[in-house]
């Protein structure tokens, strides 16, 4: 290993460690604390269906950025002012967001070339925009690159401690509107029936995702700062089926990711902090890709195979009970059969296989009388001919068909 | 502002016997200019449940979310219990179409069941611990008891029926509004909500249902409303669904295919 990898390493654990000075533990934890708003705030952007609608409101708080900076030095603001170029982020990007809006109303314009339009040109406007202030000699316009891939290693302790202070108002509205936020994400028709204003609890969610977006732009930059808003529920949603346990998850993963991606950019020189957290965020799905139980990769790809040889086990009983004295078995079933201690070698059924077909056989023909007489009635979950047709099939099902099997 | 109506918890107290559940005059409502619905005018019966037939694109689910406040109308009025729906929202329980929400959101059976309850509550609020009482109980009168933790996305078509049907149940209204519970669910599932529906029949509370199916129509309910953008006839079933009526809504295009009701079959 090379000299100057250990030593990277080396400083990566001592910021992680929090021994990279009062200032820089500061904005780490400042950060941290967007995250975990970032991952809450971003399961209902998720939910909603909102992430492209997000990414094209962050490009185009460009313009606004690099406008809010020439308003503000032609008045005579000497150093950039995060309030003043934060407030020109979010106008640009509302009305990117309005525009859009605008152009779905268009005959043959759909809403994703709305948003692709939308989030190109005024992307566009604020990379030439920039390029033209960058030449400009003023003070202050070297930091405005960063908006574009964070860097957190810039802020000042006072920008980030604004910021963590945003963050927990962002997560703290969620918290209490949770019950609120779920139902109308879920069914907005029944809440609005409930008489709730409904639009207005809409905006908010909206609104709070805008509110993560920009007070995010300055430590992840407006290039990734949808991710760290959509990737942490997505990663949660592998692990959890309950709403409220994947925006637990979620604020966990984005403060995670948070949390080492500014660490990296202290560590690592010219690490762009947005990277380091998108990329944090990015390995927490990537394992529930694989890994969770139930949704992930592996998980999917195991119970698709227990399904075959379960099923290929019963219709094997099944054979076994007609009386089948050695009924066919493809090699790899075979293998199965004997190490289950199910047939012996010569592929005759065990003391074992005679007692369990008849149970087999008649689970079978459950499933099948179900599965023909009423389909719509059979639980998405249940799997056919595999799980006890007495203890996941609907009573009432059972009861129509179990004197017809019998 | 934000506080939904949470004080009237017994609601039978504050209801005039002498105004019908659901009256309406008037109502119109439009789409880009051309009108879904067409003056209509409607007062639910005493007792007996009610189903608003009536050819694809009639207007029969605008007809209740126009009653609910869910679309803005161009006209007309709408009383609930004499009342204005503002002031009655929580006599009023909404069943929409299964077909309206993502069943893989990320909730169970008995979170869903749970939200019949909000109304009561109120916004900014937490359930109660009677308001978790009284949604198990609604599970259970579904017949759901046993799922109440699986996710929404793991029941069967009939099962998902049940659950809307459940958080209706939980609303504990006086007046149902029901968007084709009966779509797409098995026989079971079918006489499982039918006798939910007689249930609440007899304990007077009313309910209208949107209804597709015109063979079922005389044998699950009691009287008809039959649309076609405006009000076609309306009263008992077997008086109300006669051919010429019939006729009217369906026209000779979309009668083909369509079989009449037993009741407008009958000499």
């Amino acid at each position: 290993m090379s000299l100057a990898l250990s030593e990277a390493l080396a400083r990566l654990i001592a910021v992680l460690t929090l021994q990279a000075g009062y200032n820089a533990n500061t904005v780490i934890a400042g950060t941290a604390v967007l995250g975990a708003a970032a991952g809450v705030v971003g399961t209902f952007v998720f939910l909603r269906g909102r992430a492209l609608i997000s990414d094209a409101l962050s490009h185009a708080t460009l313009p606004g950025i690099v406008l809010a900076f020439l308003a503000g030095t032609a008045i005579g603001i000497e150093t950039r002012s995060l309030p003043l170029l934060l407030a020109g982020a979010t106008a640009t990007g509302l009305i990117g967001v309005a525009l859009m809006h605008a152009l779905t109303r268009l005959p043959r314009v759909t809403e994703d070339s709305a948003i692709g339009a939308v989030l190109g040109s005024f992307f566009g406007l604020g990379v030439v925009l920039l390029s033209y202030v960058q030449n400009l000699p003023l003070a202050g316009q070297a930091g405005l690159h960063h908006f574009l891939l964070g860097q957190a290693a810039a802020m000042a302790r006072s920008e980030a401690i604004t910021i963590a202070l945003l963050a927990a108002f962002a997560l703290a509205v969620v918290l209490y509107f949770f019950k609120e936020f779920r139902l109308v994400a879920f069914d907005r028709d029944f809440a609005a029936g409930l008489g709730w204003p409904v639009a207005r609890i809409d905006l908010a969610m909206g609104g709070l995702g805008v509110a993560v977006t920009v007070i995010g732009l300055q430590t992840v930059g407006l290039v990734m700062i949808v991710a760290l808003l959509v990737v942490p529920p997505v990663a949660a949603r592998f692990w959890s089926n309950d709403v409220r346990t994947v925006a637990l998850l979620a604020g966990i993963f984005g403060a995670l990711s948070a949390y080492t991606g500014a660490a990296a950019s202290y560590a690592l020189s010219d690490m762009p902090t947005g990277a380091a957290i998108v990329l944090a965020a990015g390995m927490f799905a990537i394992t529930g890709l694989l890994f969770a139980p139930r949704r992930g990769v592996i998980g999917v790809a195991l119970a698709a195979l227990r399904f075959r040889l379960g099923l290929a086990r019963v219709r094997w009983l099944a054979r076994v009970a007609a009386a089948e004295a050695a009924p066919h078995a493809d090699p790899w079933l075979r293998l199965y059969l004997r190490a289950t201690g199910l047939s012996d070698a010569s592929g005759r059924p065990s003391a074992r296989a005679l007692r369990e077909a008849p149970e087999a056989a008649r689970n079978l023909s459950l499933w099948l009388a179900a599965i023909t007489r009423r389909p719509e009635a059979v639980p998405a979950g249940a799997r056919f001919g595999v799980d006890a047709a007495t203890e996941v099939l609907p009573r009432d099902l059972l009861n129509e068909i179990e004197g017809r099997v019998a | 502002m934000l506080q939904a109506a949470g004080v009237n918890r017994d609601m039978t107290a504050s209801i005039d016997p002498a105004s019908p559940a659901l009256s309406v005059r008037d109502l119109t409502v439009a789409y880009q200019g051309r009108p879904a619905l067409w003056s209509v005018d409607y007062t639910t019966p005493q007792s007996g449940l009610v189903a608003i037939v009536g050819p694809n694109g009639a207007g029969k689910s605008t007809f209740i979310k126009a009653c609910l406040g869910l679309v803005p109308t161009l006209s007309g009025e709408v009383k609930i219990f004499g009342e204005r729906l503002a002031r009655a929202r929580n006599k009023v329980g909404y069943v929409p179409q299964r077909g309206s929400v993502d069943w893989d959101f990320p909730v169970s059976a008995l979170d869903v069941i749970a939200m019949g309850r909000y109304g009561h509550v109120g916004i900014g609020r937490r359930l109660a611990r009677a308001d978790r009482e009284a949604a198990l109980s609604a599970l259970a009168q579904v017949g759901l008891a046993d799922l109440a933790q699986r996710q929404i996305g793991e029941l069967s078509g009939g099962q998902q029926q049940r659950v809307f049907l459940a958080r209706a149940l939980a609303q504990d209204s006086q007046l149902y509004f029901m968007d084709e519970p009966f779509a797409g669910v098995d026989a079971v599932t079918e006489q499982a909500i039918l006798d939910l529906l007689h249930k609440l029949d007899r304990e007077q509370r009313t309910v209208v249902c949107v209804h597709h199916d015109l063979q079922t129509v005389a044998d699950f309910f009691d009287h008809v409303l039959l649309l076609n953008r405006t009000k076609i006839a309306e009263g008992p079933v077997a008086s109300t669904l006669t051919p010429e009526n019939l006729e009217r809504a369906y026209g000779g295009r979309t009668m083909q295919g369509v079989a009449l009701p037993r009741a407008a079959a009958r000499p």
